[in-house]
């Protein structure tokens, strides 16, 4: 999943600082999974939102909603009206949320309330770490099932670097596992080390984010 | 794949004449500085001419700022030094890697050792963006093809028109390997794929832990790699029983042996001590088949290398064919 974290409160107070009708809109998919952007945290947000703004004296007007996903035209439909009363909408949806909101919603004022992450996979109840940067060609099945791309900070595809120790990475070693050592612990269980022994020649890049901004078109999916 | 002979020489420089005539090469590490002050390189020059055969310009080591490596390994050039230009990964795409070879083989820089890069969390420079569009096997592949293939990555000929000569950069192609990194296993793999990708010399990781690089020559030595890239062992002179400890402690892949830290403890001369110990490490790694030279990584500390190659017995530096960095 694309997984987030709420942006601090002060910072979402002064984003919000002089908007009269404020509509929180959460998201139900990714970020309600990982509980950032989903019903829950759009009410907590808004909760706290009305007692600043009541402390502070302030006036602001907040509604609530939460659609299935921001990423998809279709579900915009039940807070059209919502979402056209208010001055401006605070997204609980991850950046492709945000920003599809304000797409459908040419003229309207759109903020982000989170910030997007990575993608990623609940590795224990609260805990999500990255699996994939989305580099457009996927290389997982030479290395064991494990992303050198993503599980090496430096992202390097023919080995690990003089950085890894004790199963971890030197840039962060409390947080962070040597891709390498996974790799290379997978490859030996599996019996294909010497399948690491071929030098990878240099990736190509242009597939993912360094190609521009992407789009994938399916031709029979188009009406 | 890589030997080196005096047949043939891959780049002409006088590193490879040494390694090819089978001395025991010696080079150190000439850190630019955190300025423009070209006056450092002239003084850490000082220290090292007539004590090595080439010395290390480090590029941006440990991710903190300092003079780039192909301006100062010219400067060094002038002062009589003939430079190995370090390249790391972290800050440049293929772009611009290839286009820097190019100028600093026209500049008369004959040798790079290609580095993946320290991260930059490490450095003065936390938040910036790395590249590391390649790696470091990647990278001596590419400048293999550069100078064998006389191609960009991309495949084009390196000729400024269709009809204009091919002009291909001659380096001598230099890899680094740490001995002591985990998986210990693929230590040697590593080494491996680096000779296929056509390192021509490797230079270690600072070794304090003799007996652990020992298993790792057995290792490099039972693929025969020994015989197809020279391998210099590299050393770090202790200063002090703190750097010892910070060593052991804080560096990510080195262990120092508890009698050396005990040593640095004990000694009245601390620095004098370090100094014995390094020339000490010198003889006995000078006694493991397969290590054609040493690399003297005297951090900050470069005016000490003269004694240090003066106690291993390494003085004169023997004198190969041509000048220092002049092509033959």
């Amino acid at each position: 999943m694309i997984t987030a974290v709420r942006k601090p409160f002060a910072e979402i107070a002064g984003m919000l600082e002089g908007s009269g009708k404020v509509l929180i809109l959460g998201c139900g998919t990714c970020v309600t999974v990982c509980m950032a952007g989903g019903e829950k945290e759009v009410a907590i947000l808004a909760s706290t939102l009305r007692l600043a703004n009541q402390k502070d004296g302030r006036e602001m007007q907040i509604a609530e909603a939460t659609i299935e996903r921001q990423c998809d035209r279709e579900f915009f439909d039940s807070v059209r009206d919502a979402v056209v009363q208010a001055d401006v909408v605070l997204s609980l949806a991850c950046g492709v949320g945000v920003q599809f909101l304000g797409e459908v919603f040419p003229d309207k004022a759109v903020l982000p309330g989170l910030d997007t992450k990575f993608y990623g996979a609940a590795v224990e109840q609260g805990v999500w770490a990255e699996r994939c940067s989305g580099c457009g060609t996927c290389v997982i099945g030479e290395y064991g099932g494990v992303c050198p791309v993503t599980r090496c900070s430096k992202s390097l595809l023919n080995g690990p670097c003089g950085g890894s120790q004790k199963g971890k990475c030197e840039v962060d070693p409390q947080n962070i596992d040597c891709g390498w050592q996974l790799i290379y612990d997978r490859m030996k269980a599996l019996g294909q080390l010497d399948r690491l022994e071929a030098v990878k020649p240099i990736k190509d890049w242009s597939t993912g984010r360094h190609g521009g901004p992407g789009k994938i078109v399916k031709e029979e999916a188009l009406l | 794949m890589s030997t080196l002979t005096m047949d043939g020489l891959k780049a002409g420089s006088r590193l490879e004449k040494i390694l090819a005539r089978g001395h025991f090469a010696v080079t150190a590490e000439l850190g630019p500085p955190k300025s423009a002050d070209a006056a450092v390189i002239a003084a850490k020059a000082g220290h090292l001419r007539g004590n090595v055969d080439a010395a290390n310009i480090t590029d941006n080591q440990t991710a903190i700022v300092r003079m780039s490596s192909i301006a100062a390994g010219l400067l060094a050039m002038k002062e009589g030094i003939e430079p190995i230009i370090q390249i790391t990964c972290r800050d440049r795409n293929r772009i611009a890697i290839q286009s820097d070879v190019l100028g600093a083989y026209a500049l008369g820089i004959c040798n790079i050792l290609c580095l993946t890069g320290d991260h930059q969390k490490f450095g003065n420079h936390p938040t910036s963006k790395n590249v590391f569009d390649m790696d470091s096997i990647q990278l001596i592949a590419m400048l293999a093809c550069m100078r064998d293939q006389k191609k960009f990555a991309c495949g084009d000929e390196i000729r400024n028109s269709k009809k204009a000569p091919v002009v291909e950069p001659r380096i001598l192609i230099g890899g680094a390997e740490n001995p002591f990194g985990d998986p210990l296993e693929f230590r040697a793999i590593r080494l491996a794929k680096k000779v296929e990708a056509g390192a021509d010399f490797i230079q270690t990781q600072c070794i304090y832990d003799m007996e652990r690089f020992a298993e790792f020559m057995r290792q490099v030595r039972a693929r025969g790699l020994h015989e197809k890239v020279k391998i210099l062992a590299g050393v770090t002179p202790l200063k002090s029983a703190g750097m010892a400890k910070y060593m052991r402690d804080s560096v990510a892949g080195l262990s120092v042996p508890d009698s050396y830290i005990e040593r640095m403890d004990r000694a009245a001369d601390k620095p004098a001590e370090g100094i014995k110990i390094c020339i000490e490490q010198i003889q006995a790694l000078r006694e493991i088949e397969g290590v054609a030279g040493i690399h003297i990584m005297a951090i900050e500390w470069e005016e000490k290398v003269a004694e240090i190659v003066k106690g291993a017995g390494l003085w004169p530096r023997p004198e190969p064919d041509g000048e220092p960095g002049v092509r033959s």
